[in-house]
């Protein structure tokens, strides 16, 4: 992989998001540290109710981080990144019912400015590399689950984002289509070259897809450990599902994720990626 | 054919009865007030085919569309911007609500008092009865929007305009075309009382003015025209209304 | 919302989103508007003989209040609306209950519906005038012919509607005409119902008042048609600001009427089961 950049193309530091304020504030995430470097695949694993949503919309610049910051390509995110796509679990939602599969790949690409032509371009190679060739002129909701989770998938690589974040974003479809997509976004990535960032809570998942599995905490949500999967790059669902590396892999981050259930920032044991927390801080209610 | 010929005879048959019906009745008694369709029929042509239709119903028509087109553009402006803001919304609500349950006819006389008895009046009446109705749904569907919709158009950095007229305004159009039909029917009703108060031409008016020379054929011809008048816009709405939400239905038959 | 960087819009002192904020504001806004009708007349952005300032309304208004023809004018317009409307209900219910049970009369009848609701209303003055002169029935011809249709169509949904869900079910458990009509129809038709007579009874206002101001019957219309001929611009003002309150108190009048009768038909529905 080209680990050519030195300190990572997305770097979080000491992010922490508080909502409310005096007695009622909760703590959602209590201290986020970690880099990703450019062109690689990241897993983010958490048990449900760690604060996956709330860092999700920090990172993507959809809402203002209590303390730290967000720095993609050396720059501070403020505001939701030119360089970076996000696919949402919510499919049905993120897809605009008023236009036609086509117009829904087509309207970020305005957004940017290009041209009629090379729109159209975009639009035909991104529907080709997901499969839907036929349903351009489509609307969503006459598509399946998994068919519309394609098009949101061709929506943001039309883009070409340097970062692709994805929120759960097969959570919602049949276990056939679920291991097809895994594959697409798979190739994708490697024929595209980007960095992704894949937040499930789906283990097994996170191991197959995932070169690196970062797994949190619950909330405050801080990162609990980092397992490097070390499978081959070329992964396929019958073989690398039954290596043994892949069952170990498994069973770590099963452990981990059964102990992350019951702790938190505030009682978890220190890890070597975030030894340098702010233990003065006050402590919020979870 | 046999399709065909049951339907035209539910579709008719109570139409033809009643006509011949009320023909039957007003040509046996001596009524003066409901005279027979035939003689309604017999004054149409002349009443209302030479120059009625540039010199009263053109005027007519033209004031609804613009009163209406006014009322669209403010209420959609303004029901936007008081959507997507939630203290605006909070302080103009019960003001807009106040002003929606004023009987629409009442500002006849108030803003004749100001802008006289032309043309301007008119459509100032009818842009004021037709505001609020589409000014409420307005602010209730951009209220709605799916959050998600919105933080799509936000990662994607949609500008304010693309945000607006590819986002929020399709996503509100289901509640704004209800608030619409709901504008139409007032927006009809203020075009004719705006006549019947004061003109000098217009359906209304005319209507008027055959009840009070007692030109009774002449004025049921009338009141048949706006009649059709009516059902006519409110085809040509239907229309409208299939073309923008196809995909709204289409959408909710998918769900179900 | 749309990314954090958006400037935050103003409050007043109270975040938007604190439970009591709608009534607060709600309260701010109107005494705003208040204001501003009281102060543009009185400095002069705004012509006072064509806007006269909010004190001189309400002077107005509390003389109207204690004088005997005000209060037999809003008693003609109340009387007359809810007569009206009443009629309208019935006959509106009773055709919609029998259009949408029998499918002969939906066949034979559905063109002529469809003709006839969107004529508007106004169309009839004349005839209405020429029938009544300005007797209180030419504008309840109005008001009836007007507020029957909402009813009607209403009704006819609902009925449709527990055609499609309920009335098989009445039948598999063989339950009997009257029980199916007590049990299943009429509480499945009550909500559709009540919003064909909110509906109903806006309408019944409009035209109402309408009647009163077009052709003379007796009524808040009517004071309003005066003031305005003999330049009474105050009286004016405050007549209609009389019939908003009333617009107002009808409005949230049907709506609480709706929350109340909803509830007790949901409670019945838990009551029997």
């Amino acid at each position: 992989m080209n680990q050519t950049h030195d300190d990572g193309i997305l770097k979080v530091r000491g992010l922490r998001k508080v909502y409310g304020e005096g007695s009622k504030a909760v703590e959602a995430i209590g201290h986020l540290e970690f880099t990703i470097r450019a062109g690689e695949f990241v897993c983010i694993v958490g048990p449900s109710g760690a604060g996956k949503t709330t860092f999700l919309r920090c990172l993507s610049g959809l809402l203002k981080p209590t303390e730290g910051t967000v720095i993609l390509e050396g720059r501070e995110v403020t505001e939701p990144p030119a360089d970076m796509a996000v696919v949402l679990q919510e499919y049905s939602r993120s897809l605009y019912p008023w236009m036609t599969v086509a117009a829904n790949i087509e309207l970020p690409l305005k957004a940017v400015g290009l041209t009629k032509t090379k729109r159209k371009k975009r639009v035909t190679e991104a529907l080709h590399s997901v499969g839907l060739s036929d349903s351009g002129k489509s609307y969503p909701w006459q598509l399946s689950g998994g068919m519309q989770q394609r098009v949101a998938i061709a929506r943001a690589i039309a883009y070409r984002p340097r970062v692709l974040v994805m929120d759960e974003p097969f959570a919602a479809v049949d276990a056939q289509t679920r291991a097809d997509l895994e594959d697409l976004i798979r190739n994708l990535r490697s024929e595209l070259g980007i960095t992704v960032l894949f937040v499930t809570h789906d283990i097994d998942e996170s191991v197959y897809l995932g070169e690196r599995v970062l797994i949190l905490s619950s909330a405050p949500t801080c990162v609990l450990k980092e397992v490097k999967t070390n499978l081959p790059a070329e992964r396929s669902q019958l073989i690398t599902r039954a290596l043994p590396e892949f069952a170990s892999l498994r069973t770590e981050v099963y452990e981990t994720i059964q102990y992350a259930k019951g702790v938190n920032y505030y009682t978890a044991q220190p890890q070597p990626e975030n030894e340098n927390r702010d233990e003065g801080r006050d402590k919020v209610a979870t | 054919m046999k399709r065909l010929g049951a339907w035209a005879f539910f579709t008719f048959a109570v139409p033809v009865v009643l006509i011949i019906a009320w023909t039957i009745a007003s040509e046996t008694s001596d009524t003066i007030y409901f005279p027979s369709p035939i003689a309604i029929l017999a004054v149409f042509p002349d009443t209302w085919f030479s120059g009625a239709i540039s010199g009263d119903i053109f005027p007519s028509l033209s004031r609804l569309a613009a009163g209406f087109g006014l009322a669209l553009i403010a209420g959609v402006g303004v029901g936007t911007l008081v959507g997507m803001l939630k203290p605006l919304r909070l302080l103009l609500e019960p003001i807009f609500e106040l002003f929606r349950a004023v009987p629409p006819p009442v500002l006849v006389p108030i803003i004749m008092l100001v802008a006289g008895i032309g043309d301007g009046m008119k459509i100032a009446v009818i842009a004021f009865g037709c505001v609020w109705p589409i000014l409420i749904n307005t602010v209730a569907g951009v209220r709605g929007i799916d959050e998600v919709q919105l933080d799509t158009a936000a990662s994607y950095r949609f500008s304010g305009r693309l945000r607006f007229v590819s986002v929020i305004l399709p996503a509100a159009t289901p509640q704004i075309v209800a608030g619409a039909r709901q504008s139409l029917a007032i927006g009809i009703i203020m075009m004719v009382i705006s006549e019947m108060f004061a003109a000098t031409n217009g359906l209304g008016f005319n209507i008027i003015q055959f009840q009070r020379l007692f030109l009774i054929p002449e004025m049921w011809s009338g009141i048949i025209l706006l009649g059709l008048l009516g059902v006519g816009l409110n085809a040509v709405f239907k229309i409208i209304e299939n073309r923008l939400l196809t995909w709204h239905v289409g959408l909710h038959a998918a769900e179900k | 919302m749309a990314g954090y960087p958006v400037s935050r819009p103003f409050t007043l002192g109270l975040s938007a989103d604190h439970r009591a904020a709608p009534l607060i504001y709600g309260v701010t806004g109107l005494l705003l508007l208040a204001t501003v009708l009281q102060v543009l007349p009185t400095v002069g952005v705004l012509d006072s003989r064509y806007f006269p300032p909010l004190t001189e309304i309400l002077t107005s208004l509390s003389s109207q209040l204690s004088s005997a023809d005000f209060w037999s004018a809003l008693g003609s317009t109340v009387s007359g609306w809810l007569l009206g409307l009443t009629i309208a209900v019935i006959i509106g219910g009773v055709g919609g209950i029998l259009i949408a049970s029998f499918r002969i009369l939906d066949r034979l009848l559905s063109s002529t519906v469809e003709f006839l609701r969107p004529i508007p209303s106004v169309a009839l003055v004349p005839v209405a005038a020429l029938l009544f002169g300005t007797s209180m029935e030419a504008t309840l011809l109005l008001v009836v012919f007007a507020s029957t249709w909402q009813v009607l169509v209403q009704v006819i949904y609902g009925v449709r509607d527990v055609d499609k869900v309920a009335l098989e079910t009445a039948r598999t458990y063989r339950l009997g005409t009257v029980r199916t009509i007590r049990s299943v129809m009429l509480p499945s038709l009550m909500p559709y119902l009540i919003i064909g007579v909110r509906l109903a009874a806006a309408v019944a206002l409009i035209l109402q008042i309408t009647g009163e101001l077009i052709i003379g019957t007796p009524g808040l219309g009517r004071l309003i048609s005066v003031a305005q001929s003999s330049a009474a611009v105050p009286t004016m003002y405050a007549l209609v600001l009389v019939s908003a309150f009333l617009g107002v108190l009808i409005n949230s009048g049907m709506r609480m009427a709706e929350g109340k009768v909803l509830f007790w038909h949901a409670s019945i529905r838990g009551d029997q089961k």
